[in-house]
């Protein structure tokens, strides 16, 4: 009953344009009217993906990448709470620290790779070093905002009902940053896919990992490999997004609804 | 406001109390040096950190360039003009994509925003697309564009698109609708609502929109150009790194630094300028 009444809801006219595509896709390759070297046919799409699948590497580089992603984001993102924290709280912090912070901010992402890859190598350490790093940057910049959005009266409150120094922290600064600090941790769940990715290209592909099937897609001139690696790259970033999205709600539920 | 309707004889205490506007003044100015050089106590500190690290060898010249060394090289590339050089075809790069992508996520936005059924015809596609990493496109686009010019061009441009129409697209749908009734009182026609009420609402938002895409684009640029390129910025990084002279490797980082921030006043006045009639509370 459930399952016809959200078909009922969906509105079927966003699925003419995937549809559509599809449709001319299919029948550009059965055609031959395209070169299917270059642009190979749905089938054959399928098929590598069910090749790739079905040997456990597509599994085992998913695998591979998602733990490097995580590993990188928990570490850039502890830190980022921590130095947002810090310059939130501390006027010193923000005076001797903030410049440096906001200055280097704007490195963009990529630049660093070059120098971390000389620095550590074209390993794990040079990879999660750089994702946490992608991570690090919106986490800081949005606790920093979050812990400057406690007002003053908040404050007061605090000071009078004689809340002790972790007290503070804790019942009233962090419940008080959550919402901008869930949306920091949100952005550094997408960057730090981002960073994965690219440091899988950037950084070769000796280890197992979606860039080293793309890459080997690449190299071979396996282009239904590549649109593999490709959609399965942009489903685990839908994915990310959609959990991040939900366990946001789940968190900040009791904000109530919407303001 | 100076009404004189009440107490006469009221003397606020605090006007009385008020030091020489010179003093305030130089307080202020105190203040603000306090600050700037506190600001420089950290990057001076690891400035000294790295010349200490070089002068101790801890780390070979090849990993570790002296500071004198990254200053040298700096001036030199900017004198013999490659450093000018890469980063005007970079930004060029940039430029030609802002365009492109610009425009056509300044369409789609208010494509969507303005028609009901290219609302519902295009964006469930937009909306899935859009949570694609931009990166994830490249290697595709390798295959079909090669590694010239062309694939540049239309990295940047899809990272540039997604961010420009979803702001549009937001920014139009979060007129209220009162104001669009307004509008059909006044029997505007379609330009007209476009021109004097759509526009200038979704004003914000379409700005928004244009900051994150030099962003995401000026990402994607040093991504593609450390990928596959023989000029640019980027470019300019991968032959240091090759050549093992990381002087050359911090020098473009940088630029992209410089250029980074350069962009980043530009957006905020220009976003000034264009939400300069917006009287807001705060």
């Amino acid at each position: 009953m459930t399952f016809w009444n959200k078909l009922r809801k969906t509105d079927l006219r966003g699925l003419v344009l995937p549809a559509a595509l599809l449709a001319l896709w299919y029948a550009l390759t059965a055609l031959q009217l395209v070169n299917t070297r270059l642009i190979v046919p749905p089938g054959a799409v399928l098929a590598a993906a069910w090749k790739v699948i079905a040997g456990g590497e597509l599994l085992a580089g998913l695998q591979a990448s998602l733990a490097r992603d995580l590993a990188g984001f928990a570490v850039g993102s502890a830190a980022g709470i921590l130095l947002g924290l810090l310059l939130g709280v501390s006027r010193w912090a923000e005076r001797l620290v903030g410049p440096t912070f906001h200055t280097l901010k704007q490195i963009s992402l990529f630049a660093w790779l070059p120098l971390l890859s000389t620095w550590l190598g074209t390993g794990e350490a040079a990879k999660i070093l750089f994702i946490a790093l992608s991570a690090f940057y919106p986490v800081a910049l949005n606790t920093f905002e979050g812990v400057r959005g406690v007002t003053r009266a908040q404050l007061e409150v605090a000071r009078v009902l004689g809340f002790k120094r972790l007290q503070l922290a804790w019942r009233l600064i962090l419940p008080a940053a959550a919402p901008q600090v869930a949306t920091g941790l949100h952005l550094a769940l997408l960057y730090a896919w981002l960073a994965t990715i690219g440091a899988e290209y950037l950084l070769g592909a000796s280890a197992p990992g979606i860039g080293n099937v793309v890459i080997r897609g690449k190299a071979a001139f396996h282009v239904e490999l590549i649109v593999v690696g490709m959609l399965l790259v942009g489903l685990v970033g839908m994915a990310l997004n959609r959990a991040a999205a939900a366990v946001e709600a789940r968190v900040l539920h009791w904000r109530g609804p919407a303001h | 406001m100076n009404t004189v309707t009440s107490s006469v004889a009221y003397r606020p205490p605090a006007v009385a109390a008020a030091p020489p506007p010179w003093r305030t003044l130089a307080s202020a100015l105190g203040a603000r040096l306090l600050a700037f050089g506190a600001g420089l106590l950290l990057p001076l500190l690891l400035l000294g950190l790295w010349q200490y690290a070089v002068n101790r060898h801890w780390l070979a010249e090849q990993i570790l360039p002296p500071p004198a060394l990254v200053r040298d090289s700096l001036l030199e590339l900017w004198q013999n003009g490659d450093l000018t050089m890469h980063l005007a075809i970079s930004l060029q790069r940039l430029g030609w994509s802002l365009l492109l992508g610009g425009g056509a996520g300044l369409a789609l936005g208010l494509a969507m925003g303005v028609s009901p059924s290219a609302r519902v015809y295009l964006y469930p596609s937009f909306a899935l697309v859009a949570q694609f990493p931009v990166i994830g496109w490249v290697p595709l686009l390798i295959i079909f564009a090669g590694i010239g010019e062309a694939l540049k061009v239309a990295a940047i441009s899809i990272a540039v698109v997604v961010p420009v129409a979803l702001n549009t697209y937001q920014g139009i749908r979060n007129i209220p609708r009162a104001l669009l009734e307004v509008a059909a009182v006044y029997r505007f026609s379609f330009l007209q609502t476009l021109r004097r009420l759509v526009l200038p609402a979704a004003a914000g938002g379409i700005f928004n929109g244009l900051r994150q895409g030099v962003m995401q684009g000026w990402l994607a640029l040093v991504f593609v150009e450390l990928l596959a390129s023989s000029e640019g910025i980027g470019y300019l990084m991968v032959w240091g790194r090759q050549l093992l002279q990381l002087d050359i490797v911090v020098v473009g980082m940088l630029a992209i630094g410089a250029v980074g921030i350069l962009l980043d006043r530009l957006l905020a006045w220009g976003e000034a300028r264009v939400q300069g009639w917006q009287r807001r509370a705060y």
